[in-house]
């Protein structure tokens, strides 16, 4: 395992108190296989590889980039859905990559998630407040039904719903509504960290800025610490202080959120920030279109050297050979390309 | 500038469970020639559905058509048989939809789905239909067409597909491309080379491209002309610069300002428009917009509002229009 100096993120830490979440040199390979009785591994997809970041208590960490870049995998290993391929991953000074079964259990209570799609991730045959009511349950949180009922109630109204809403299904509520519903689900559990995997996507713009609003609210209120998947950079400017931008499996800038808008610095940023349009069409036009060229490769068979060199404008010859580390060129601000 | 389309009153309407959705209710527009008209609005606005009864591409049950007429060369498209329409179809309009992996054929090649139409309806000749293929295929830059009209839609990245999609709209070179959420299901940078090459070649063959989306920014970016859609009727019309820079329907307005921008210092909260989206079987009296509406008051609950002119070819349907001129706006933000 590659022992890493000084990773990215703690140099923005406020002082006496450590990072909530490290994670270290994070690995997450998928095989991939073929053949149904004779199994054999044909190659291997790297979603993730080598990932190595910090947050610290309180603060949002944006992580953005493409679809297939890895940015959801990552949030599912810090979670530990899935379990990494190598590398070390500490929640508040403990390892979560050596633990398992209770104490996983345990420290579940304080990491949780809020899915995509406010449809497919929510049961539809249990109530809102047997949503909300599920995981006090299952970490025993309460001790009598009234109890747990008026829990539910105080998150339901907690995350902008009605108590009365307990006793509807998921149907009866709109998107925005059932988003409020499954951040009550991870809310139940007085979470310290939550992973919000693309979290507002699905929504429509007007509703989109009220779960924005409500999210940061509840972490003005809670003390929570986000980490914020999400594709779209406008949404991530308005909700991170740091971020993250992803490249095949790959953390290819890291900085404050107004440096890295004001000062892209890495060319794959600064092309993901020129292609997003700008709704003023006297901006528009004003504005300079620097469009990249071709997709995404696959992550089965990534480039060699800089996994982004056959679509960067600045390329070189050696940007096919050697793979660039994150450098630091101003404090807190980290890239990987050496030619900037 | 002429006008290649023109769609008057359309009322579509579906027979749900739930009871009657008037998914498109009355809803009048032109599309002109060499222009880019955006379509806007939120999920369940009546966006595709507009476009689809356009073409007839509803299905029935449970959709009906229940009035309304679109005019191309002066023919309503609506009183067409259906051997007319497929006739019409594709020459008149052609439709990019939005999931390009669904509105292809798995099953079979590139090249065959592309040269179909080409053979039923302009009549060509295989040998001269593939050769066609392979000219579309190149104007919309997918190098070695040979190889890639012998593939097959799994071959092809999203982006890729989307481009074959675009190709197919275009192989009977029709006055009108429509494109339905065409770059929703893309990464951005990709959504950029998708909407610069429909771009070129709307302005290259000279038609007209009407683009439907939820998207602000895409709008804003390759509109001329926008329309503005809540709840199956369209409340705001006009040129992409006036909409954009003096909203005049409070939806309008709730909308521009609750999208972040990149252009703009981050605010502490989001603008938001308060309330849910509205529910098609269930809407409110007067206004539909109204129970979300800052400005509501007591006449919009009993009258629906009319679209009208405010200022110069700048239609709103709100009774207050009038006074949502800058000046509102300044007092807002």
């Amino acid at each position: 395992m590659t022992e890493v100096t000084n990773p990215p993120g703690t140099t923005a830490s406020n002082g006496s108190a450590g990072p909530i979440l490290e994670v270290n040199d994070l690995r997450m390979h998928f095989p991939v296989t073929t053949g149904v009785v004779f199994r054999k591994t044909v190659g291997t997809v790297k979603a993730v590889d080598g990932v190595t970041f910090s947050i610290q208590p309180g603060e949002t960490l944006g992580l953005v980039g493409e679809s297939g870049c890895g940015k959801t995998t990552l949030g599912r290993c810090v979670l530990r859905f899935y379990n990494p391929t190598s590398g070390q991953m500490h929640f508040r000074g403990e390892s979560l990559t050596d633990i398992r079964g209770g104490r996983m259990r345990e420290l579940r209570k304080q990491m949780q998630m809020v899915f995509q799609d406010p449809y497919s991730s929510l049961n539809p045959r249990m109530t809102a407040g047997q949503i909300i009511g599920e995981p006090l349950k299952i970490h025993r949180l309460a001790s009598d039904p009234k109890q747990s009922r008026e829990r539910v109630a105080e998150i339901l109204s907690l995350v902008g719903l009605d108590p009365s809403m307990a006793s509807r299904y998921p149907h009866e509520f709109s998107g925005g509504q059932r988003q409020r519903i499954g951040i009550g689900r991870a809310l139940a559990v007085d979470p310290a960290l939550i992973v919000c995997d693309e979290a507002v996507s699905a929504l429509d713009v007007s509703i989109q800025a009220q779960i924005i609003n409500l999210l940061k609210d509840l972490q003005d209120r809670l003390g929570l610490t986000y980490l914020f998947i999400a594709h779209d950079l406008a949404v991530v400017r308005h909700v991170a202080d740091r971020i993250a931008v992803m490249y095949l499996g790959k953390i290819v800038e890291i900085a404050p959120r107004d440096d890295i808008y004001a000062n892209p610095l890495h060319p794959y940023t600064q092309a993901l920030l020129s292609a997003v349009p700008v709704p003023d069409p006297v901006v528009e036009a004003a504005r300079p279109r620097q469009i990249i060229i071709g997709e995404v490769p696959s992550p089965l068979n990534p480039p060699s050297g800089c996994v982004f060199h056959p679509r960067c404008p600045i390329a070189q010859e050696d940007c096919s050979v050697d793979v660039p580390e994150l450098r630091e060129l101003r404090p807190g601000h980290w890239v990987a390309c050496p030619k900037v | 500038m002429s006008v290649v389309l023109e769609i008057e009153d359309l009322r579509t309407y579906f027979d749900t469970e739930g009871g009657l959705v008037k998914a498109v209710d009355g809803v009048s527009y032109t599309v002109e020639e060499g222009e880019t008209l955006g379509l806007v609005g939120e999920s369940g606005g009546g966006k595709s559905v507009t476009a689809l009864s356009g073409i007839r591409l509803i299905p029935t049950p449970p959709g009906r058509i229940v009035s309304g007429r679109v005019l191309y060369k002066g023919q309503d498209l609506l009183e067409l048989s259906l051997d007319g329409m497929r006739h019409i179809r594709g020459r008149a309009i052609g439709m990019i939809f939005q999931e390009p992996m669904t509105s292809l054929n798995p099953v079979l090649s590139i090249g065959r789905q592309l040269t179909e139409p080409l053979i039923t309806e302009l009549g060509l000749s295989k040998y001269d239909a593939n050769a066609r293929a392979h000219e579309l295929l190149a104007s919309v830059e997918i190098s070695d067409p040979e190889r890639r009209l012998a593939q097959f839609p799994h071959h092809f990245s999203g982006g890729m597909r989307q481009r074959v999609m675009i190709a197919m709209a275009l192989s009977c070179n029709p006055a009108v491309l429509i494109a339905d959420e065409p770059t929703t299901a893309l990464d951005v940078t990709v959504q950029a080379q998708i909407l610069e090459l429909m771009q070129r070649l709307t302005e290259e063959r000279g038609g007209a491209l009407v683009i439907i989306t939820h998207n602000l920014g895409v709008v804003a970016r390759y509109a001329d002309r926008v329309n503005v859609m809540y709840a199956g009727k369209i409340v705001e019309r006009s040129s992409a610069t006036a909409v954009y820079g003096d909203p005049r329907h409070p939806y309008t307005l709730g909308l521009m300002s609750s999208v972040p921008r990149l252009d703009l210092p981050v605010t502490e909260r989001l603008v938001q428009v308060d309330g849910q989206p509205p529910n098609l079987v269930d809407l409110p009296p007067g206004c539909a917009f109204q129970p979300r509406c800052p400005y509501a008051q007591e006449q919009c609950l009993e009258a629906v509002p009319e679209l009208m002119q405010t200022v110069d070819n700048h239609y709103a349907a709100c009774f207050i229009a009038d006074q949502l001129g800058a000046g509102a706006k300044a007092g807002q933000a």
